[in-house]
């Protein structure tokens, strides 16, 4: 169980609070959209939840403990944006070679050939390097995956092949979803529940 | 209308990026590195004064000409320039270490040592560079030693800028981020995510220092407080061919300072085309 209780967060001292008195409880295997209009803190809980960004008060437990501070996190983000979370620098290979490989099954299944590794990210499109950096993170390490918005910029095809795969190796591995999207019918499609924020 | 594949063209040896900026590499390189070590190799006979010989203007057997004292100016300039790249990249070298350090603990560490650091580098910003030069080689006495010094000391703030702002690009990119979170230690991060991003920089922000420092111990040697007037070191060469400019010895003023103009515009195509080649988005065009 994923639990976060009384989040408060803001960005700076004089800033505004972004996140005000957040409560919510996702439970393994569980499929959850976050819902609210844009700038409401949607991608700041998701920062959170993931423990890219500390709460100035409240905590979130995954099974009654508190987050790891150092090694993989069982919590995953995946962003919106695939080029900025692969570095450029790196051949691909290196990228998903970062956390615990991810099975052939999982490579293949996301359509991804064995001809990319040995490529550089300015050498794939967008939806290849999304892939990758989904392919990444779906390892049995992972808990619970939030989704950024992380198909939005990808065509029909490929957003169906991603959501496909990912729902099932949720399945399979009971891992909690959280995700967040304009489209309301994908939420549809893949959530059971919603959560909206700020209320 | 029928559309023909367009074949690479096998006719030119360079014909791809790659091959070109390799070319331009080893070009600049070797030619750098030919004069840096060309004291070696050329006899010392070209220094020795034929007073028969005086005042030659460039011809094939004294390319750049012979000066007032029937010297072989080809020999000297490059004797000088010589001299002057050794200073330059001892200077330089110095300079880029001093600069590394300061940007990057100024990026990793904030607070307080990055508003110290960036306080240091504004000020040296404020100052008139050549003053400033000036000032720090007389203070130190003068001389090869001064020259150094003085370099070394004043050209590290662009560089240490440079590197500051990529640490904290780094640290803050969504890469770094992630990485963290999927396990990997700080050290970890610092060495297969910082290093290939400010070892490229180094090297080139080093590479692109060396026009400046030669440029510069050039202009100490000519205004008479940099290296010693005896050893031929290219501005002692250009000041005193100030004193026969007048008199139409053209070529001791002129020959000179194109090899200077050549070894600096050399340095900086090999910075230019070295970045382009460490760059995994430009390496292989």
């Amino acid at each position: 169980m994923l639990k976060a209780n009384g989040l408060w967060f803001r960005y700076g001292r004089r800033l505004p609070w972004v996140i005000e008195n957040q409560t919510l409880a996702i439970a393994p295997g569980e499929r959850v959209a976050l819902v609210a209009p844009s700038g409401r803190g949607k991608t700041t809980l998701s920062k959170l939840l993931a423990g890219y960004l500390q709460p100035q008060q409240g905590q979130i437990r995954l099974d009654d403990r508190p987050l790891p501070s150092q090694g993989y996190c069982p919590i995953q983000l995946i962003f919106q944006h695939p080029e900025l979370a692969i570095n450029p620098r790196w051949r691909i290979d290196q990228s998903l070679n970062e956390a615990p490989r991810p099975s052939p099954e999982i490579l293949a299944a996301l359509g991804i050939q064995p001809g990319w590794l040995q490529r550089y990210p300015h050498e794939l499109s967008g939806g290849e390097l999304q892939r990758l950096a989904i392919a990444r993170v779906l390892t049995p390490a992972t808990r619970y995956l939030i989704a950024d918005e992380m198909t939005a910029m990808l065509d029909a095809n490929t957003q169906a092949l991603i959501w496909q795969v990912v729902l099932e190796f949720a399945q399979e591995h009971g891992v909690g979803l959280v995700v967040i999207s304009h489209s309301e019918a994908l939420l549809g499609r893949i959530c059971e529940r919603a959560i909206a924020l700020g209320g | 209308m029928r559309l023909s594949p367009t074949v690479p063209s096998r006719l030119s040896g360079f014909s791809n990026r790659r091959q070109h900026t390799l070319g331009a590499i080893a070009l600049c390189g070797l030619f750098l590195l030919g004069v840096m070590v060309s004291p070696w190799f050329l006899s010392d006979a070209g220094l020795n004064p034929i007073l028969a010989l005086r005042n030659q203007p460039p011809s094939w057997s004294y390319p750049f000409g012979t000066d007032w004292l029937g010297r072989n100016m080809m020999v000297r300039s490059l004797q000088g320039l010589s001299l002057s790249l050794r200073v330059g990249l001892l200077a330089a070298s110095v300079s880029a270490i001093i600069g590394t350090g300061l940007g990057v603990a100024a990026g990793s560490l904030g607070g307080w040592v990055d508003a110290v650091i960036i306080w240091i580098i504004d000020v040296f910003f404020s100052l008139p560079h050549l003053v400033l030069l000036i000032l720090i080689a007389f203070a130190v006495g003068g001389g090869t030693r001064g020259v150094i010094i003085a370099v070394a000391l004043t050209h590290w703030t662009s560089l240490a800028r440079v590197m500051r702002a990529e640490v904290l690009q780094l640290n803050g990119a969504d890469y770094v981020q992630i990485s963290r979170r999927l396990g990997r230690s700080p050290f970890w991060i610092a060495q297969h995510h910082l290093m290939p991003h400010l070892l490229p920089q180094l090297l080139v922000g080093l590479i692109l220092l060396f026009p400046h420092a030669i440029l510069h111990e050039a202009a100490l040697s000519f205004i008479g407080i940099g290296i010693s007037p005896h050893l031929p070191a290219i501005g002692i060469i250009l000041a005193e061919s100030m004193r026969h400019l007048s008199t139409g010895y053209w070529w001791l003023g002129v020959m000179p300072g194109l090899l200077l103009l050549l070894a600096v515009k050399a340095f900086d195509w090999l910075g230019e085309n070295l970045r382009a080649l460490l760059d995994p988005k430009t390496s292989q065009g």
